[in-house]
């Protein structure tokens, strides 16, 4: 099942189905991010961007670089190739007609496998996300690169923005991607010796049944789930 | 055999097997002597430590009592917040997102709101907005008086801090009286919020809006003129509007340095671009500037939550569709806060269809369309950002928060290096930080 969507609930399917549950059709996990893509004209200053980026940077190289773009709930997603994340953001930061100034943030989102269609080298489950801000457009704009878990280096963007120092740290130490060229990519709120990543999906939450007036109540992770 | 030898285990073998004698050593003796060593000292702060701002360590390099390079250290108050959400339903989210910050809460359930609610396509009621504003400029105002406080006893001003205190505690009672709770309140919800405004409550708030002016002006009148106070923060902590650009820095710090960069001027929400309020700066990119900033955002933050109150009417707090509004609004009982009286008669005695609804969304929750976004707001220390992102599902798929103070403790080396050991705790105090936010 690797269409983006997921079909029934409860666990109804087939013909005995009375509830209407079962003719459910829902997008899956990630597949809005990982299948999806927006055609020209995006609306609004979305277009007026991506003409002042494809300038900045050249038609080839804007074609290699963004693969796909994603406009959602009033939000533009470039979805970009790692190969050429740093010219981007260069020319995101420096370009008169685009000035992001300001790199809000850096975090990633572990999509298991659902991050996109697998490749010989496996899925793209990671999905490190740069939002940046122009401060003299008042505009944002999100970055999103797609790493697999065998090949989790993403080039850092801290030679443009100082600011990403600690979150590429925090992406690291949750998720386990690499960022090359950071310059001391370590631990920065698990301890120095912890093993693994906790924000990976398959990285339990933990905890311990409690006992409360005689019923035993499993951990939160462990408890039944809705589909 | 070893070609190496090990300084502090040096090894030989016998019939036994490899036999590891372990024996410490001088630095100098292993390493060979450091030329600088009588001039570099290392020194530790924190993570307990009365004046690194909560638990926050510091590892400082000095040279007399010049600091030639400062690292900060930090985690010490990681919980998994963020893990945690993937566990619960969006509506127990905001009981979660609360204690990140815990100085601004209502800045982090409101932010989270208005996250899942650009998630869900809804808009909340008029009414649901302006209480948002209402409370969180009171929490504003309860935060810079921490801060302003927590910045006076690391100074050595021991009455600024019992003052900034006994003056929050002022807020609290009002916030208590609105939400039940001082602190981590989880008022604001998906869709609306917990309940509706108690009644008279409009009294106790204009009582505060009355008294809250003179005891601005006593801080003003005990810190602002006192020359000890303004030879310890002027010049201080020097961090310009490009050294904040770089670094990510906003809120307070970014306008003490010149730029008017405010999210509810230039990003409104909640309705922000319908009051009547300024945004000050300075242009002294220093400790002083900072201070001063958040003293004038106080008397702001009064201004507007006068226009909130004037402008209060009546309606509903909660989004009308079903499928999402909490089923019950809370009330005040015998036993405590819970679910009102008349709703529990209903779903028990009256109707079995509201007793399975309730019990859905109480238990299951709501689905959010699956997506991402990112949300901002203008929170006492920043630029408060949610990014996050729903699977269709009943639990956030994933809630990063950026959070304003840990991009901010980024500028401590930048504000600190090259300058003295006392003036680090200024920089710091200055960037108020609050450690549950930096760590989640």
């Amino acid at each position: 099942m690797t269409d983006g969507f997921r079909r029934g609930a409860f666990g109804v399917t087939g013909s005995g189905d009375t509830s209407g549950f079962g003719g459910l059709v829902r997008v899956e996990p990630g597949g809005a991010v990982a299948l999806h893509s927006t055609e020209r004209p995006y609306g609004g200053w979305f277009d007026e961007v991506t003409d002042a980026l494809v300038d900045a940077v050249g038609e080839a190289t804007f074609a290699a670089a963004v693969p796909r773009v994603l406009v959602d709930r009033g939000e533009i997603t470039y979805f970009v190739d790692r190969e050429h994340l740093l010219t981007l953001v260069q020319a995101l930061r420096d370009d008169e007609a685009l000035r992001f100034e300001l790199c809000s943030s850096v975090s990633a989102v572990d999509y298991l496998d659902s991050g996109g269609p697998a490749a010989n080298t496996g899925r793209p489950r990671f999905h490190v996300v740069h939002h940046l801000t122009s401060m003299t457009y008042r505009r944002r704009i999100r970055l999103e690169v797609a790493v697999t878990a065998e090949d989790p280096h993403v080039p850092s963007v801290t030679g443009t923005y100082p600011t990403a120092d600690w979150h590429e740290r925090e992406v690291w130490d949750m998720f386990g991607v690499v960022f090359d060229g950071h310059p001391a990519l370590t631990r920065i709120l698990m301890p120095d010796d912890w093993d693994g990543h906790p924000q990976r999906k398959d990285y339990p939450l933990g905890g311990v049944p409690v006992e409360f007036e005689g019923a035993q109540i499993p951990p939160p992770d462990e408890r039944r789930s809705y589909r | 055999m070893t070609t190496t030898q090990d300084p502090y285990a040096g090894s030989r073998q016998t019939t036994e097997g490899r036999v590891y004698t372990v024996t410490g050593g001088d630095w100098d003796q292993t390493f060979g002597a450091d030329p600088h060593e009588n001039e570099r000292l290392v020194v530790n702060m924190g993570p307990q430590h009365p004046s690194t701002h909560g638990v926050l360590r510091l590892v400082l390099d000095l040279e007399g009592e010049t600091v030639t390079k400062a690292r900060v250290v930090i985690g010490y108050l990681h919980t998994g917040i963020e893990k945690t959400t993937e566990y619960r339903t969006w509506t127990q989210g905001t009981t979660l997102v609360t204690r990140m910050d815990y100085l601004a809460p209502l800045f982090n359930e409101t932010a989270y709101c208005l996250a899942v609610e650009k998630l869900l396509g809804i808009e909340v009621p008029q009414r649901a907005q302006t209480i948002r504003v209402l409370v969180m400029e009171l929490n504003r105002i309860a935060s810079h008086l921490v801060g302003l406080a927590t910045f006076g006893m690391e100074m050595g001003a021991l009455t600024g801090m019992t003052n900034g205190f006994r003056e929050r505690e002022l807020v609290l009672d009002v916030l208590e009286e609105i939400t039940g709770l001082r602190m981590n309140h989880a008022y604001v919800r998906p869709g609306g919020l917990a309940q509706d405004l108690p009644a008279g409550v409009e009294v106790r708030i204009r009582e505060l809006l009355t008294v809250m002016p003179e005891r601005i002006a006593a801080m003003h009148r005990l810190l602002t003129g006192q020359p000890i106070w303004q030879r310890r923060l002027k010049d201080v902590g020097f961090l310009d509007v490009t050294g904040c650009l770089a670094l990510g820095v906003t809120g307070p710090v970014l306008r003490a340095a010149g730029l008017p960069w405010d999210l509810r001027k230039v990003e409104p929400y909640c309705g922000y671009e319908t009051y009547d309020f300024e945004v000050p700066t300075a242009d002294t990119a220093d400790a002083w500037g900072r201070y001063l900033v958040r003293v004038a955002e106080m008397g702001e933050s009064l201004k507007i939550v006068g226009q909130a109150v004037d402008r209060l009417e009546p309606g509903p707090v909660m989004v009308e569709d079903k499928k999402i509004a909490w089923p019950a609004q809370l009330s005040l009982g015998a036993d405590g806060m819970g679910n009102s009286l008349d709703h529990v008669r209903h779903i028990m005695g009256q109707s079995m269809e509201a007793l399975i609804h309730h019990f859905k969304l109480v238990t299951e929750g709501f689905r959010v369309p699956a997506g991402q976004v990112y949300q901002a707001i203008e929170s006492p220390r920043g630029e408060l950002g949610y990014h996050v992102v729903s699977d269709g599902g009943t639990r956030p798929f994933r809630v990063h928060v950026r959070d304003p103070s840990f991009v901010n403790l980024q500028a401590t080396a930048a504000m600190s290096e090259g300058g003295m050991i006392a003036d680090v705790i200024a920089a710091i105090a200055s960037i108020d930080p609050v450690m549950g936010g930096v760590d989640r």
